[in-house]
């Protein structure tokens, strides 16, 4: 009687189970069944790669809302520009085009493997590989290379650009640039011994120099025609295409490259035949034109217009076309030592304990569009990312008010203070941001006064900009940082490096004031054992969230919408967006 | 008649004068009073995490060392003498009138303009040249059927087009018409009239349509005012006593009269709108001036935003003068002096 | 038969506030070559009952009621087109300010070109030749010249001889002229009432002048029919009507009208009162209210409308009071006050 009770149970479960995802079929997330995973499906394409194929030809369509700064890789400085570089220019190393964790790996490019690092890490060579050819048919040697990297650093021609190579390689004296340098011996900095071989000086060790080696900066650029500033009208190609026509602020083509040659490149696939790219189109309106199918990317990458967001998540078929990436991205609210009462430590920790952490994802859009609950400075995408909480905010995440309080009392305001806090006011979600903080920290008696400032001038002429905080009492400031690439030094660097601000302002570095962080910085850059070198910053994370100076946020999320008739979609974790050389659109 | 020109003419140079002084004061004195140096200017056209040196060499490469009237006075030599660009590997030569190079994308602001131009007179001429005539003859049946279910329903609609804004009709058309039904083209799709006269008509007919209806709804209600107005007036009754069929009282003699102060509202409409279309550019993506202006002046870009002020003034200054000369022209009346 | 009849001609324009009664019964004849003066105070009719002859009044808002009789052809029943066939051609209208009355951006000889093309199929140079004739014809001097120049180049008597010009270049059998001298100075008024005459004679056309002015009928009308309320109040011959006025009416308007044979001392008489709101007309005699004379009927103005009587052969008058009565009134009280001549 048990026995047949227990089977009828059994078998009455089974089919309630099987019934009930039978049910739930009807929308499509059924990729359990889907080997090949060509069925749209929301997330399709993270970690994995959404409709895989191998056919060549087609041509894809793509929409910028705004402008490159530059086709120029010499000076551009765009997680897109440089994702989408990879198609027309070679640079030494690249991050790999695949899918999940092993898109933060970089892969050798132009140059045969890794960089080989000698005399502790302040020398770093690299093998080109022969038989690159450039579009005009010549072919590339390490000279082109070291052009390349040294015009670079002429920051009168090219202001717009990283500033990694004239920070770290040792110039000779008074160089000003290939241009008006020109003859100087620069062999102190980079050398040739021959064709394919390329040397790099550096005036300290950086054990990371490999992340600079995958910059565009390395993409070869031929002395003979390297015309300056109009050289982005047209970029001479390393890759599998060229440029056909360029419209500087309105459109350009790019069309294969005959001089291409797939033997030497073992990465790319080259399947389109044609890439089209439009500039300055209105973002509501490509998000329109990629759900109704005339395009295909929207090139920014940072996801749809608020606009169309509910109507992505609202409909189902549409929301399995959608991706919803995690970002190397932290939103997070500066909070000064030079304005008091924030000098007391206490004070400031009474803020990190206080503040309303799911008000401030709220504020930045939520789980979907908005990011995730931050706790630590870098997010989890950066290697040697460590998870801690220092100020846990209560078990719903909306503050700690009895810890706030304590740390109030102990920094000798139990009943609160007044405070002043900037944000850029062009961003409706640095303004919702400020306000959740305002009522948060209400609640513990520090009343706030919100203060919008130009975000064109809000880092050189308000928050980032030390006499004017001092002299107007700012003291807490929203802010965001991206990583030029994803690791700490990249992330970490240019804002918890106290050397960076300047009193003349400018910097995003508002409040990390912290001697021995600098010193932690100098020993990581330094440390070529990479496992090593991570530990060290995951170290100057919790260091800095021990001085309270700075209220992480969220780690950013975008929505992203695949467009019809795309193959190999899949989002690149070092990019944070769709992988651009990778696409099919056969 | 000509010396009245040329007086209007010497008069519209000197306003540009003025404009160009009053733009150029702005972009720095606005800044000066609040605390700006030469390199917190430099800082908008830099990339993000510059150094303080970039900053510098920027700050002289732009010159903004030099006192603003030296500045100045550069920026007006290069209108008459045109310049030299040192482009790093190079130096270029700009040729009179040059405008100046882009402080962001470093092209010459010049030929810029008058690409952008081609692109707003594609979208002005088409369109007006649809509101007038819709408007017009909107406006006309209206008022001979005043009270009529025509003149009702002209009305209303007309209401609707005047008080829903472009950015709103025009999105919604996009969506009907180009996404939905297919019909039109999508938006950020322009083709030159010299490459495909057909396409260029194509990609063009929705932003035509969408900025005629917001137009000729002004129009038609301006146009029946105006034949009301003028259908009551003696000399139409005494085109009738003579005998006349009532279509050419109205046409020749009702809608002549209303049609001379519409024409002058035309001429400036079309001027304003030469300066730039700016809502209707930038929603259906043209690459027009007034896409231009607005995109200048968020990043500050000063050629840029010199360059577009002066083209806009320009028209509609060229625009007043024409219609001035035209109401002369049309009323016998009218003297000009 | 006559030329022109009217027989008991009734316009109306409804209005949201009522009816409009503007035209309330009005008959009259009028041959070839004599001239009919219709004199009333502004409000009267008068003008509403010449654009009813010409058919210029918008079938939509106005009803025409009554008999026209041009020539043989009744005017108020006629299709649209075929009255419009004899405006211009058969009759014509001169009207009150010829600045307003010509279209300003056309000039004077193409606006006479227009009328004359529309009736006769000619050439552009036939018509212009044309217009230089009949401008020189209503005495405008250099009219070769003058012919292409605009309505405002020329001063207000030339611009009416230009109108009149225009009026009269399809030859039209009837000439209605608007209160043409209302705009004029006096001296002018006197040149052009002159050139209305001759050329009337010239053609044989018959006239109507319509004025609130009893000079100027008194120099040109053969025949006077006074209006009030849309009604008419008396019709006569002209001589008639200034000696022997029947109306009190007309006697106010007598009294009324500035003389040069009266002593300055004596003060104008006007009509007491207001001319009446033609949607509420007063019941009965619509001049009762007005009238110094209508208790003499014993409340018979106040509630029946007075009829157009014969008093004595071909003067007309509708008026309550007596034959006698109102001839005793006119002797010894209304005249010797006029110190009539």
């Amino acid at each position: 009687m048990k026995s047949r009770t227990a089977i009828a149970v059994a078998l009455a479960t089974a089919l309630a189970l099987g019934a009930a995802s039978a049910c739930g079929g009807d929308t499509p997330n059924n990729n359990n069944t889907n080997n090949n995973n060509t069925t749209p499906a929301f997330n399709a394409a993270m970690g994995k790669v959404f409709n895989p194929s191998d056919k060549k030809g087609g041509t894809i369509k793509l929409a910028n809302s705004g402008d490159w700064d530059s086709l120029d890789t010499g000076e551009t400085y765009y997680g897109f520009a440089w994702n989408f570089s990879r198609l027309y220019a070679r640079g030494l190393l690249m991050f790999r085009p695949a899918p999940g964790a092993a898109g933060n790996e970089l892969a050798p490019d132009l140059a045969e493997g890794m960089g080989v690092p000698s005399d502790g890490g302040k020398t770093w060579t690299y093998k080109i590989r022969s038989g690159v050819k450039f579009e005009d048919g010549t072919v590339v040697t390490s000279k082109d290379v070291k052009h390349a990297v040294l015009r670079s650093t002429d920051k009168k021609t090219f202001p717009n650009g990283p500033a990694y190579f004239e920070q770290f390689l040792n110039l000779p004296a008074g160089y000003d640039g290939p241009y008006r340098s020109k003859g100087m011996n620069t062999d102190s900095a980079i050398e040739t011994p021959d064709d394919n071989t390329i040397v790099f000086h550096l005036k300290q060790a950086f054990g990371g120099f490999d992340y600079l080696a995958q910059l565009a900066q390395t993409a070869p650029v031929p002395e003979a025609k390297d015309t300056g500033a109009k050289y982005r009208e047209h970029f001479i190609s390393t890759g599998p295409y060229m440029f056909e026509k360029v419209e500087v602020g309105k459109q350009y083509t790019l069309v294969r490259n005959p001089m291409w040659d797939q033997a030497t490149d073992p990465i790319r696939k080259a399947l389109p035949d044609r890439y089209e790219v439009s500039l300055n189109v209105n973002a509501d309106d490509i998000d329109n034109r990629i759900l109704s199918g005339d395009v295909h990317i929207d090139v920014a990458g940072t996801g749809v217009q608020p606009a169309s967001l509910g109507r992505v998540l609202g409909d189902p078929n549409l929301k399995a076309r959608a991706d919803n990436p995690t970002l190397a991205r932290l939103w997070y609210t500066s909070i000064t030592t030079q304005v008091a009462p924030f000098d007391n430590i206490e004070c400031r920790k009474a803020v990190l304990y206080a503040a309303d952490r799911t008000g401030y994802q709220t504020a930045y859009g939520g789980p979907f569009s908005g990011g995730d609950i931050a706790t630590t400075i870098m997010p989890p995408l950066i290697p040697g990312y460590q998870k801690f909480d220092l100020y846990p905010a209560g078990a719903d995440n909306k503050g700690d008010v009895t810890k706030a309080k304590e740390a109030l009392t102990k920094c000798g305001k139990p009943d609160g203070f007044e405070a002043t806090m900037g944000y850029r006011a062009e961003r409706p979600r640095e303004k919702a941001t400020a306000e959740s903080l305002q009522q948060a920290l209400a609640r513990v008696g520090i009343k706030l006064t919100l203060k919008g400032f130009p975000q064109g001038d809000y880092f050189s002429q308000f928050c980032g900009n030390p006499p004017y905080l001092r002299a107007n009492k700012i003291a807490l400031c929203t802010n965001g940082w991206g990583a030029d690439w994803n690791d700490g030094f990249g992330f970490l660097s240019q804002i918890t490096d106290s050397r960076v601000i300047r009193e003349t302002g400018g910097s995003s570095n508002i409040s990390v004031r912290i001697p021995q962080v600098d010193q932690m910085i100098d020993q990581a850059l330094a440390e070529t054992d990479t496992a090593k070198r991570e530990a060290i910053w995951a170290q100057i994370d919790k260091r800095v969230m021990e001085e309270a100076v700075i209220l992480p946020g969220v780690y950013a999320k975008s929505l992203l919408v695949r467009g019809n008739g795309l193959t190999n979609v899949f989002v690149n974790e070092a990019f944070g967006m769709y992988d651009y050389l990778a696409l099919g659109v056969a | 008649m000509f010396a009245y020109i040329v007086r209007r003419l010497a008069a519209a140079v000197v306003l540009l004068f003025a404009v160009s002084v009053v733009t150029f004061a702005i972009f720095f004195l606005v800044p000066r009073f609040a605390g700006a140096t030469p390199e917190t200017l430099a800082t908008r056209y830099v990339g993000r995490a510059a150094t303080a040196e970039t900053v510098k060499l920027t700050a002289e490469r732009l010159g903004f060392y030099d006192p603003v009237p030296v500045q100045y006075g550069r920026w007006v030599k290069a209108i008459f003498v045109g310049t030299e660009y040192d482009y790093g590997a190079g130096v270029e030569q700009c040729p009179a009138p040059c405008l100046g190079y882009s402080f962001i994308t470093r092209q010459a602001v010049w030929p810029d303009l008058l690409d952008r131009t081609t692109v707003t007179l594609s979208l002005a001429v088409g369109a007006s040249v649809i509101w007038l005539l819709m408007g017009v003859s909107t406006g006309v049946l209206s008022a001979l059927r005043r009270g009529s279910i025509f003149d009702r329903m002209a009305m209303g609609v007309s209401l609707a087009g005047v008080s829903m804004p472009i950015f709103f009709t025009g999105m919604v058309s996009l969506v009907l018409f180009s996404y939905t039904l297919g019909i039109t083209a999508p938006g950020g799709h322009y083709t030159p009239f010299t490459q495909n006269p057909a396409t260029w008509a194509y990609n063009l007919l929705l932003p035509w349509i969408t900025l005629a209806f917001l137009f000729s709804a002004a129009y038609a209600r301006l146009t029946r005012a105006g034949m009301l107005e003028t259908m009551g007036e003696d000399y139409i009754r005494t085109a009738q006593a003579k005998g006349l069929p009532q279509r050419t009282v109205v046409v020749r003699h009702g809608l002549r009269s209303t049609l001379t102060p519409i024409l002058t509202i035309f001429g400036l409409d079309v001027g304003l709108l030469l300066g730039g279309a700016v809502l209707t550019e930038k929603t259906f993506s043209l690459p027009g001036l007034g896409k231009y202006a607005v995109d200048a002046i968020v990043a500050n870009d000063l050629p840029k935003v010199m360059g577009v002020v002066l083209f806009a003034a320009a028209f509609i200054v060229i625009a007043n003068l024409i219609v001035d000369l035209l109401y002369a022209v049309v009323d016998p009346r009218v003297r000009l002096g | 038969m006559t030329f022109l009849q009217l027989r008991d001609l009734r316009v109306s324009f409804p209005t949201d506030d009522g009816v409009v009664r503007a035209v309330d019964g009005i008959t009259f004849a009028l041959e070839r070559g004599r001239t009919l003066g219709i004199v009333g105070e502004s409000g009267s009719g008068k003008s509403v009952t010449s654009l009813a002859i010409l058919g210029l009044h918008n079938r939509r808002n106005a009803n025409v009621a009554g008999e026209i009789w041009l020539d043989g052809a009744e005017l108020v029943g006629m299709p649209a087109d075929d009255v419009r066939a004899l405006r211009g051609k058969k009759m014509a209208m001169i009207f009150q300010d010829p600045l307003s009355s010509m279209h300003p951006y056309y000039t004077i000889g193409a606006q006479i070109i227009e009328a004359y093309r529309v009736h006769n199929a000619v050439s552009k140079v036939v018509a212009r030749r044309h217009a230089i004739d009949m401008l020189g014809r209503v005495g405008i001097p250099q009219p070769d010249r003058r012919v292409d120049d605009y309505p405002h180049q020329f001063s207000g008597g030339m611009r009416q001889r230009a109108m009149i010009a225009m009026a009269l270049s399809c030859d039209p059998e009837l000439l209605i002229a608007d209160e043409p001298t209302t705009a004029l100075d006096v001296t002018v008024q006197a040149q052009i009432l002159d050139l209305m005459r001759d050329l009337q004679q010239e053609f044989n056309s018959a006239l109507i002048i319509i004025t609130h002015d009893l000079g100027v009928v008194a120099e040109l009308a053969d025949d006077i029919l006074v209006m009030y309320g849309g009604r008419c109040a008396e019709y006569a011959a002209a001589d008639d009507l200034f000696e022997r006025p029947e109306h009190p009416y007309t006697w106010g308007l007598l009294g009324s009208m500035p003389r040069l044979d009266r002593a300055r001392t004596k003060r104008l008489l006007p009509i007491r009162g207001t001319p009446p709101s033609l949607i509420h007309l007063p019941s009965g005699c619509a001049f009762h209210p007005r009238c110094g004379y209508a208790e003499r009927n014993g409340g018979k103005s106040e509630k029946v409308v007075p009829e157009l009587v014969e008093s004595t052969g071909r003067h007309l008058v509708a008026c309550h009071l007596p034959i006698e009565v109102r001839r005793r009134v006119w002797q010894e009280e209304i005249s010797p006050s006029l110190e009539a001549r």
